[in-house]
């Protein structure tokens, strides 16, 4: 028996022991990172173009050579589900960063210096939810055109007013702290204050919500995809892949398979591994 | 109460007028001429002039804003680029489509979520508990376009139980606009169903522990009588705020389902106004659905001041 195994234990060894209680968690988060793996290694993966048609291959079923059969052009399945993780994950993150972008440091000020600027930006964030999240994407794709960039943008500014809630609920119960007031009176400035006392403690609860924030801006990408109001063809996303598929499902119907799975299991898993993190950074434990 | 009210009802208003706001400026943000965007690529220099006339293009701005807004409030939001047809009409032939979709849906998703939620929150930590877990998170998880075709693939094309796609009006062929309500509602509710479920399930838990209800069950009461006639009550309160707050998703979700199963209702109308940029339609539709949003909000937290008496004290004592 060694001595350091005593306790206290070290936060990332409690980690630890909590993750082995939550299997599902931890399969979740390796099926995250092989998805991620699969976005970043796409060109080894997929040793076939996802975009290069074959005329004698059209909606061909399943086989060795495509083993997620053809689509309605002759392209290979396979490899475009493949390349589909990357857009989805590239959709997903940089959809939740803007949503941080924005979001963290306009919920940090309204929080912090509380008063009518707070109200301002409160009753715009109420008006700004109010928009169903498809109606605001449709919105402003109708404004500035469909692409991926511009799904990506949507969908990162109809999660913006979930941070910026969430941001200033922490920034409002943290100020009353101790260390907080401590560093006040020491006579830290208001922007020292923010930076080093105030976003270091809320960091753990922001990591949770755009965990579980992913999932939603992946499938709002594929959903945008889906009515043709985000990537374009013949770019392969999942989204713009079922929505061929939907023309052939009587004589095709692994074009609807796969992607629809491949949006699913990631999804699932983005859940799962956010569940699992919220348990883990959960202060209440320690 | 009565202050309560009022302060709920200021707040909508000043919503109301952030939207409209957003809406206004975002028409402005569309690149172009506004007039031309107003009033279609192949509208005359009449029919410009006129466009221009009615929202006073050649004022200031915030004297454009108010009468646009004016404007609105009469129910005058314009005219389709497309078919001429003004777009508060458009609007209401294609609402009462989406809301009997939206109402079978949220019937189905309560008639899943609540069973389920009470019962797992009963057997709290059994596999069964488990399970319904497990299903809600893939509720979810899951497209429900996805979902949708792929109920398309098992019970249209491979079972040929339910009809694929299309609709008939209800007081036609009741039968027949059931059978093609069914898979469209299920496919909608699902989602909200898997919050409602951890939502009703969360709730019931914290109610199970409460002192009433030991005290139901120290009096002799059975189970099925303390759940039913003490606890469900309570539990539920949250439910019905949690399902206001989704109204938002709901008519999200009924553009994709609407368009997956060839429902003509304002989801398919929204696709169809911006594949054409019909510009004034897709204004319309976006200032109806956020307002709609507010007003079913407002609605649901008023009930919940009824149902509720705690709220309404509350209310008054941070007001006083």
């Amino acid at each position: 028996m060694e001595p350091e195994d005593t306790p206290p234990a070290s936060p990332l060894r409690r980690g630890w022991r909590r993750a082995g209680r939550r299997p599902a968690a931890v399969a979740g988060a390796i099926v995250v990172l092989l998805f991620m793996a699969m976005a970043i290694g796409a060109p080894w993966i997929a040793s076939t173009d996802p975009l290069r048609t074959d005329w004698g291959k059209i909606r061909k079923p399943p086989t060795w050579t495509n083993p997620f059969g053809t689509d309605d052009l002759g392209r290979d399945n396979f490899s475009r589900v493949v390349w589909g993780a990357r857009i989805s994950m590239q959709a997903g993150v940089f959809a939740v960063l803007l949503a941080i972008a924005l979001g963290v440091p306009t919920g940090i000020v309204a929080g912090y210096y509380r008063g009518g600027l707070d109200q301002m930006i409160m009753r715009l964030t109420d008006a700004w939810l109010a928009f169903p999240f498809l109606i605001l994407a449709i919105g402003l794709v109708t404004i500035m055109g469909p692409s991926l960039t511009n799904a990506t943008l949507a969908i990162g500014l109809g999660a913006t007013p979930t941070f910026i809630r969430l941001t200033r609920g922490l920034v409002l119960s943290i100020q009353a702290e101790d260390y907080v007031q401590g560093a006040r009176a020491l006579g830290a400035g208001d922007l020292r204050v923010m930076a080093r006392h105030i976003l270091p403690n809320i960091f753990s609860a922001i990591l949770v919500q755009a965990t579980v924030s992913i999932p939603g801006a992946i499938i709002g990408e594929a959903i945008l995809s889906f009515l043709g109001l985000g990537v374009q063809p013949p770019a392969p996303s999942w989204g713009t892949m079922l929505n061929a598929a939907q023309q052939f499902l009587e004589t095709a119907p692994w074009m609807a398979w796969w992607p629809g799975l491949a949006i699913f299991s990631l999804t699932l898993s983005f859940n799962l591994a956010g569940d699992g993190l919220r348990d883990l950074l959960d202060p209440k434990d320690y | 109460m009565l202050e309560f009210l009022l302060r709920r009802l200021f707040v909508s208003v000043v919503t109301l007028f952030v939207i409209s706001l957003i809406v206004f400026t975002g028409v402005r943000l569309i690149p172009g001429d506004p007039a031309r965007v107003l009033a279609g690529t192949d509208a005359d220099d009449a029919g410009l002039e006129e466009i221009r006339e009615k929202y006073g293009l050649n004022d200031p701005i915030p004297v454009q804003y108010l009468r646009w807004v004016s404007l609105a409030l009469r129910g005058d939001l314009g005219e389709s680029i497309r078919t001429r047809e003004p777009v508060a009409r458009t609007v209401a032939t294609k609402l009462p489509i989406t809301i009997q979709l939206a109402c079978f849906s949220v019937l189905i998703a309560l008639a899943i979520a609540i069973p389920a939620g009470v019962f797992s929150a009963l057997r709290r930590n059994t596999v069964w508990d488990l399970l319904a877990n497990g299903v809600s998170l893939c509720g979810l998880s899951v497209p429900n376009f996805w979902l949708g075709i792929m109920l398309i693939l098992l019970l249209s094309v491979r079972l040929g139980w339910l009809p694929a796609s299309g609709f008939v009006p209800f007081f036609q062929d009741p039968l027949g606009n059931l059978q093609r309500m069914l898979m469209p509602a299920f496919v909608l509710g699902s989602g909200l169903a898997a919050v409602l479920m951890r939502q009703t399930r969360n709730s019931m838990i914290e109610v199970m522990s409460a002192d009433y209800i030991r005290t139901a069950y120290s009096k002799g009461l059975a189970q099925p009588a303390v759940v039913l006639r003490h606890a469900i009550r309570n539990g539920l309160i949250p439910v019905v705020t949690v399902l206001g707050l989704q109204m938002g998703a709901l008519m999200g979700g009924a553009v994709v389902t609407e368009q997956i199963f060839v429902v003509p209702g304002f989801g398919r109308l929204v696709v169809e106004a911006v594949f054409t940029r019909d510009y004034p339609l897709v204004q319309g539709v976006v200032l109806i659905s956020a307002s709609a949003y507010v007003l079913v909000n407002l609605l649901v937290d008023v009930s919940y001041s009824f149902l509720n008496p705690r709220i309404r004290i509350q209310g008054r004592a941070d007001g006083a």
